[in-house]
């Protein structure tokens, strides 16, 4: 008898025994032994009948999934730009000294491991990290040091001081989709009256495109989908928040979880759909409870289930899939294949997901705020909804506002607001540059602050990161840089190898060796990922290098060490270990500039 | 009349459900390539056969073929670019040719020589992959694998063994095989797979048999690899 079999069979049992969940699968049995013990990996092989390798070989490629035993307390350190302006570098320096432990390494005792994450979408409240994935915010060095005193007393969680793991919605401006009113079920009450195609029709009026950043056509989408043959149709709600910067989901997720729900339902009823996922990244895993509250809750309304609101036939429901810590699956065809449990490697396309998504079948992936966004277009007509906005970005929408400004937190707009009149309202001053949609999107310098937000000019998943006079843009396009390669899922040559290569040299001109030489590699390594990846994270991976040169040439140029060519090998730095072992400290040994030169 | 695009000016005949790069290899027309191979599903990963369909760039052993496609491949610019992906595979890994049992008969080298490579370019990584000699008749040599998967698909779709996978993420993305050891000796793995014979560098070699065809004799000794155009004849050869 396999001595994981105890823990595995009733989550065996839970999903089925079904390959398609073994993300699901993986995830409970991991949050019952803090890893995954080969020999639970060996049981689940067995009763699923898939080879162990695939096991392996999915669990590896999330960040969450552990195949190796990590502290019995596992901290992870936001990473973005926006935690480092607020100084997690330094918090995370002094919680392992208080505890004696290094960076990613577990502590010997098996009581601890602390490390960094991507992102964890708590910029508006950050410097923020995750505990055994719950997160605590607005961490101060107090904060840290009670927290040490915790592990360190193997305090349970569930003890630790609840306003530790406050998350506020912090919404600062609201437009439609955050005023509060909404009466669950309304939508759908319009959207039956409405039929189908008639409910189609009104989402091809309002001009209603995607919120996630890439702003294709709703309408297109369901329609597309709802005309494709397929045995079953499914919708999936990308709740995937992971570009960095981004927390409106989190927000719309909290609070508005009812619209959110209520417009996959309409989804499914216009693409006669009986099934829809809601794809939660895993940093969200402390919302998971109480997503699963209002979904159960909207069943007792006769809001989800069968014969919905009485009408027979009518049949949707919706299950929760937890991510585990990678930004590809943002990605929708990634997404799709992760929701299949395996690795979140994006699709080849065509074909794309309306005709074959989930398990091959006709699917409409759409973004959190874009089936929230349709419950208003069911409740006040296309027409309405048409009148909000620009001509080509109509209705409003949710930017996630972190950085340096008064006022951070969620501001929804109308689209056409302009970069200016944001940064008023948040209250920021002296301010150098914005980035908008995160490291994927575009820096906004000083001069373009009369851009506006929209299809028309600057698109946006919804970041929107200030940086005053006092910030470093070329330290800002590093850490993205960082991020990418992090994150990039090594599926295809250019971009698996292109990213690290970058990585490189941004930190060969962050050591102060680069030379020109090295901006003009840059320049060939976007050309050629731009042009050769596979899909979206590739492409964009060099933009903010390629916008901060372009905007913020004097953060580079100060880090030139010759005007040509310089090699990225010094032998001081290659030789201070060397020569640190041997106590050479006399000034041939050059071991203060090699200090000066690696901060 | 069957249905055609054109290559590099060329027409090129297809049948339907064919995808560019197979139409282009069996009327006789090259295109760069590595995880390719005629016998498997496509990958799409290398990105080695990218080519311009009507002006957009894309992998070609991915994309089918449609009438009145007008495709380029032999442009200066898609070949820099190729170069510049197989230098990257060469930093990635640990490829030594002149110690290498695969020289000569290697397809990643063969592209290289094929595109003009002179040097690496980039920093080589030097990643530590350690050997895994654990089975009797085969040496798994990791430093060499460019994860094309194609061992993984032959394993999966023709030996019905799933003995490989690929694993971790990023650049951190290498092989493994199917066994709680990680050891290839512990996996049902037999010199007769399909799996033994596919995989297009040096990673997979059969033991006792070091340069029983001298370097000169070799595979692309005789022509280079566009010569061969048709992947199959560079199997039976090599
Ligand atoms: S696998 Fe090919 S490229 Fe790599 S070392 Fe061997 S011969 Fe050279
Ligand atoms: S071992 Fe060979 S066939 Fe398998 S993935 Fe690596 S390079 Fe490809
Ligand atoms: S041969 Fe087409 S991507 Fe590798």
């Amino acid at each position: 008898m396999n001595p994981h079999a105890a823990y595995l069979d009733p989550i065996l049992t839970r999903h089925g025994r079904q390959v398609v969940n073994l993300m699901q699968i993986l995830r409970e049995a991991q949050e019952h032994y803090g890893w995954l013990h080969p020999d639970a990996i060996d049981y689940l092989a067995e009763q699923l009948a898939v080879p162990r390798a695939k096991i392996e070989g999915m669990a590896s490629f999330y960040a969450f999934f552990y195949l190796e035993p990590r502290g019995k307390y596992r901290v992870l350190f936001s990473d973005n730009i926006t935690d480092r302006m607020l100084g997690n570098v330094e918090l995370m320096n002094r919680m392992c000294r208080n505890l004696w432990i290094e960076p990613g390494k577990t502590s010997e005792d098996g009581l601890v491991s602390v490390d960094f994450t991507s992102c964890t979408g708590m910029c508006d409240q950050g410097p923020a990290i995750l505990v055994n994935n719950i997160p605590i915010t607005r961490l101060t060095e107090s904060r840290v040091d009670a927290i040490c005193d915790l592990i360190r007393e193997q305090v349970p969680l569930a003890q630790w001081p609840a306003e530790f793991f406050q998350v506020v919605d912090n919404i600062q401006r609201k437009d439609m989709l955050l005023t509060e009113g909404f009466v669950p079920g309304s939508a759908l009450q319009a959207a039956l009256a409405r039929g189908p195609q008639g409910m189609l029709a009104e989402v091809k009026a309002s001009g209603l495109r995607g919120r996630g950043g890439a702003g294709f056509t709703t309408a297109i989408k369901w329609e597309s989908c709802r005309n494709a043959p397929g045995e079953v149709h499914y919708v999936v709600c990308n709740a995937d928040e992971g570009e960095p910067g981004t927390f409106k989901d989190r927000v719309l997720l909290n609070s508005y979880a009812d619209k959110v729900f209520e417009g996959m339902t309409l989804c499914g009823y216009v693409i006669g759909a009986k099934q829809g996922f809601l794809y939660l990244r895993g940093e969200y895993r402390y919302l998971l409870e109480h997503l699963n509250r209002v979904l159960e809750r909207r069943r007792q309304q006769n809001l989800l289930g069968t014969g919905i609101l009485g009408k027979p036939g009518f049949d949707f429901d919706i299950e929760i899939h937890l991510g585990a810590g990678a930004y590809v699956c943002g990605e929708e065809s990634a997404l799709i294949e992760s929701l299949e449990g395996k690795r979140g490697t994006p699709r080849n396309r065509p074909p794309f997901p309306v005709t074959h998504g989930y398990l091959d079948q006709p699917t409409v992936v759409n973004n959190v705020e874009t089936f929230a966004a349709t419950c208003h277009i069911a409740l006040n007509g296309g027409a309405w909804f048409a009148g909000i906005g620009t001509e080509k970005s109509t209705g409003t929408k949710i930017m996630s506002v972190s950085g340096d400004c008064a006022r951070p937190g969620i501001y929804e707009y109308p689209f056409g607001v302009s970069v200016r009149q944001i940064l008023e309202d948040c209250g920021a001053t002296n301010t150098q540059a914005v980035q908008v949609s995160g490291p994927s999107g575009v820096t906004v310098s000083r001069q373009e602050f009369d851009r506006i937000l929209g299809f028309e000019d600057i698109g946006t998943a919804g970041a929107f990161m200030v940086f005053d006079d006092s910030r470093d843009m070329f330290e800002v396009a590093r850490n993205f840089v960082h991020f990418f390669a992090h994150e990039s899922c090594g599926f295809c040559t250019p971009c698996r190898v292109g990213t690290s290569l970058l990585r490189n040299l941004m930190d060969k001109l962050h050591n102060g060796l680069g030379s020109p030489y090295d901006l003009a590699e840059i320049e060939k390594l976007n050309k050629l990922l731009l042009s050769m990846s596979h899909c979206g994270l590739g492409h964009t991976a060099c933009n903010p290098v390629l916008d901060t040169i372009a905007k913020f040439r004097p953060a580079y140029d100060a880090r030139m060490l010759h005007q040509d060519f310089t090699p990225a090998f010094d032998l001081d730095w290659s030789l201070q270990a060397a020569r640190q072992m041997t106590g050479r400290d006399d000034s041939g040994a050059h071991l203060s500039t090699v200090e000066e030169q690696n901060p | 009349m069957s249905k055609t695009f054109t290559l590099d000016g060329k027409t090129i005949p297809f049948k339907d459900g064919q995808t560019i790069i197979q139409a282009a290899l069996e009327a006789g027309y090259y295109i760069p390539h590595l995880c390719y191979h005629p016998e498997f599903k496509p990958h799409g990963s290398c990105k080695l056969c990218t080519v311009k369909v009507n002006g957009r760039q894309t992998a070609s052993c991915t994309m089918l073929a449609a009438e009145g496609q007008v495709v380029e491949s032999e442009t200066p610019e898609l070949n820099e670019e190729r170069r510049a992906l197989t230098q990257m595979l060469f930093v990635e890994g640990n490829h030594f040719c002149p110690s290498c049992e695969k020289s000569g008969d290697c397809q990643l080298q063969a592209t290289a020589y094929h595109l003009g490579m002179m040097s690496t370019h980039y920093d080589h990584f030097f990643p530590n992959r350690p050997l895994d000699a654990s089975h009797p008749d085969f040496l798994l040599d990791f430093n060499r694998c460019i994860l094309c998967s194609l061992c993984v698909r032959a394993s999966r779709d023709v030996d019905g063994k799933n003995v490989f996978a690929l694993a971790g993420r990023g650049i951190k993305t290498r092989l493994i095989v199917n066994a709680k050891s990680g050891r290839l000796a512990d996996t049902d793995f037999a010199a007769t797979d399909k799996a033994a014979s596919v995989c297009p560098v040096g990673v997979i070699l059969p033991k006792r048999r070091g340069f029983a065809v001298p370097i000169g004799q070799r595979t692309f000794d005789k022509q280079p690899i566009d010569a061969y155009v048709d992947n199959r004849m560079v199997r039976e050869e090599g």
